[in-house]
């Protein structure tokens, strides 16, 4: 019986307490729900280090880091927009500037304008423009770019071009020479890892920045480049030449196992996003010694440009709060706590570059200087049904090899999702 | 006469949840994606603003048009078919030599059926490395590797990374299958196994007096007499090779050139990645015609034996 009634008792205090913690649960209610994908390594420390400066400097806020893993991003995608269709959206959430963010959310009335807090601030012409631009639709801007990355780079393994006494090539003809000479000497020549299609979309991206120019590429998402145009069908020539000097298993692997191949002294060169030099570093190379970087031969004052941003979704339950994390990622403080983490350059232009490495100091150079283009198969340029679109079609001409049939895929891909 | 209808409404009351539910979320849902396919959703814009332009069956006139679309229900159809066929044959071997209850057969018939237990995306990660092809001739992995240390390098070939294809048959298919059949014919098996140690041991014995071979014995007295598990089997089976979405999620994704695709992964990349709603649903919808074509003359078969 005594048993039976202390057992009573401490369910009674149990329920008691639950009720307590959960009133104080409900008396803080000043949150923020921050949504990314950002979990990986580099990334999420990144984060967490924006996360500890949002909350010195508001210290009654509560962070709430809701972070989807998985699929570089196609997994949060997937869950934020069942969010935003339901009427559930974040406070804040990661997008990838342009299409993925105007095409998808701007367009449909589900975003805020920030022009005037990027004014309030006095931050609007700290950025570079061309990045603002991105997320900006009919005069009104949407989100805040925190970082930049470039995804026209490529990387080589010094020893191994050493070795094969190779030069850095300086244009595309140079590059299938490099590319050749490397072949006989029985490495791989150019490691590509595109089981996730991508990759090799990626590259095929870069190449037609390179055979359009960065204004004709630009050109292809504004109407003023046709999409018949001869430097397409260029490109993928190039594709196709290209293609003969990858890895024969390129399909069974990751992007980060084609960049470990050139780690391990496999394969010469990479082209791949610029996450890949995070990826050398944490692999225990210095970008300059081990390895070295170039834009991909024939995009040399282009900056192909993958940029995370956050927006102010319509119906945030915490508006406010979201502004003050916008403030904050917005802020060159902010900017420099984050990229030198991450791996990326910020997008705004009087960043503190003494907290950079070599190659990121490099890429800042040319961000501030050459022409920004956006990526295709990283959201930026097109909206989401071209570029599953233009991967699946790239994925099937490595195998057919049909020229043609590629361009004309091509131009019927962008006639029905590029308006 | 008043009791009995008093007892019908009593359990119509109690069926009604589960009814209810069904008719919402099996039927009310294919209707609904039945709709979706035949809309104009196929960006993300026209889905959100709900704009009810019918085009009819443009998305599935639009989809047997595509060279994806098409590979995939190559893959399906191979696919199910050396999938069963594997299942079938390794299972009833299996179970065969259990029934005869050789020295450690309990271990043998539960390590057969293990594979089952585990999830189509852990078995796909590890045959993903298992069939990893490697750079060849100089640097093979996985089972290429092996078959170089045993020297029989000229087993060694691209796996889930080859793109040739034999009369729409894409071989690359094969280390998927390998892979499918592993982990399924276990189940097979087990339903061959309970059904033999059901028959009675005379018919056998009587058969083998009159000197029938073990083979005909097989053929003409177990193999009829289990026709219903066999037929049950297959239609499981059948069923599993079409939702084999995870087991090609994890293990190849679509592949180069689409070899390893399916129409799952297709239609999980067509709505959640290129915000193609309607291509999505009209996939959907394929796909649920592709099971009815297995299991509703099934369906009509066992009414009308019952």
């Amino acid at each position: 019986m005594l048993l039976k009634k202390s057992a009573l008792l401490s369910v009674l205090v149990m329920v008691a307490l639950l009720f307590v913690f959960s009133f104080s649960a409900m008396a803080q209610d000043e949150e923020v729900e921050i949504f990314s994908w950002w979990t990986g390594g580099g990334e999420e420390e990144g984060l967490n280090a924006l996360i500890e400066l949002f909350n010195e400097e508001y210290p009654d806020v509560e962070v709430i880091n809701a972070t989807v893993a998985g699929g570089a991003g196609s997994n949060a995608k997937a869950v934020l927009k069942t969010r935003m269709v339901g009427g559930n959206p974040p406070d804040s959430f990661q997008v990838h500037g342009g299409a993925e963010l105007v095409d998808t959310y701007v367009e449909t009335g589900l975003m805020e304008p920030i022009t005037g807090l990027l004014e309030e601030w006095g931050v609007k012409d700290k950025f570079n423009q061309q990045i603002l631009e991105m997320s900006s639709y009919e005069g009104e801007y949407y989100s805040i770019p925190v970082n930049v990355h470039r995804s026209n780079a490529m990387f080589y393994n010094k020893e191994v071009l050493a070795e094969n006494d190779v030069e850095p090539p300086t244009d595309l003809a140079s590059f299938k020479e490099a590319l050749a000479k490397l072949d006989e000497a029985g490495v791989v020549p150019l490691a590509l890892g595109d089981t996730n299609k991508w990759p090799a979309g990626q590259i095929f991206e870069t190449l037609l920045v390179a055979t359009l120019g960065p204004d004709g590429y630009n050109g292809l998402w504004d109407g003023s480049t046709a999409a018949d145009d001869p430097a397409v069908r260029e490109a993928l020539v190039h594709f196709n030449d290209i293609m003969e000097y990858v890895n024969d298993d390129h399909s069974a692997l990751t992007w980060q196992d084609a960049t470990q191949l050139v780690h391990e002294g496999e394969a010469g060169f990479n082209i791949m996003g610029d996450w890949a030099e995070g990826y050398l570093k944490t692999l225990g190379w210095t970008p300059g010694e081990e390895f070295g970087w170039m834009p991909v031969p024939g995009t040399e004052g282009s900056f192909v440009v993958v940029t995370d941003t956050f927006g102010l979704p319509k119906g945030a339950p915490n508006p406010e709060n979201a502004k003050k994390w916008l403030k904050t990622i917005a802020s060159k403080e902010g900017q420099d706590t984050f990229n030198p983490i991450k791996g990326s350059i910020p997008a705004r232009l009087d960043a503190d570059e003494s907290k950079y490495d070599a190659y990121l100091r490099d890429t800042m150079e040319d961000f501030a200087n050459d022409t920004l283009t956006p990526s295709i198969v990283h959201g930026s340029a097109a909206p989401e049904g071209f570029i599953t679109a233009m991967n699946d079609t790239i994925n099937e001409f490595i195998s057919t090899g049909d020229v043609d049939q590629a361009f004309e895929k091509f131009q019927q891909n962008h006639e029905e999702y590029v308006k | 006469m008043k009791r009995k209808h008093k007892e019908s409404l009593t359990s119509l009351a109690i069926l009604s949840p589960s009814i209810i539910t069904l008719a919402v979320f099996v039927y009310g849902f294919i209707s609904r994606s039945v709709q979706i396919s035949m809309l104009d959703w196929d960006t993300f814009g026209s889905f959100m603003r709900k704009a009810k332009d019918y085009v009819g069956l443009k998305n599935y006139i639009g989809l047997l048009q595509e060279s994806r679309f098409q590979t995939d229900l190559w893959n399906t159809l191979y696919f199910t078919l050396f999938f069963i066929l594997g299942c079938l044959a390794i299972g009833i071997l299996l179970s065969l030599i259990l029934n005869n209850k050789p020295k450690g057969g309990y271990f043998f018939q539960n390590l057969y059926l293990f594979p089952m237990a585990i999830s189509f995306v852990v078995t796909g990660t590890v045959w993903r490395w298992i069939f990893a092809p490697g750079r060849l001739p100089n640097d093979p992995r996985g089972i290429n590797l092996l078959f170089e240390q045993l020297g029989l390098d000229a087993l060694q070939w691209g796996w889930f990374t080859s793109t040739s294809s034999f009369m729409g048959f894409n071989v690359a298919l094969v280390a998927v299958i390998i892979a499918a059949v592993w982990q399924y014919s276990g189940y097979t098996m087990a339903m061959w196994l309970a059904g033999l140690r059901g028959i009675d041991q005379q018919l056998i014995e009587a058969a083998r007096i009159d000197g029938a071979s073990k083979w005909q014995v097989f053929t003409k007295i177990l193999f009829p007499i289990q026709k219903p598990i066999t037929l049950s089997a297959i239609i499981v089976l059948a069923h599993v090779s079409l939702k084999a979405f995870a087991l090609i999620y994890a293990m190849t994704g679509s592949g180069p050139n689409n070899v390893t695709d399916i129409p799952a992964v297709y239609m999980f990349e067509a709505t959640f990645r290129s915000n193609r709603y309607s291509t999505g649903s009209a996939i959907a919808i394929v796909l649920l015609m592709m099971v009815g074509l297995l299991i509703i003359p099934y369906l009509v078969n066992s009414f009308k034996e019952e």
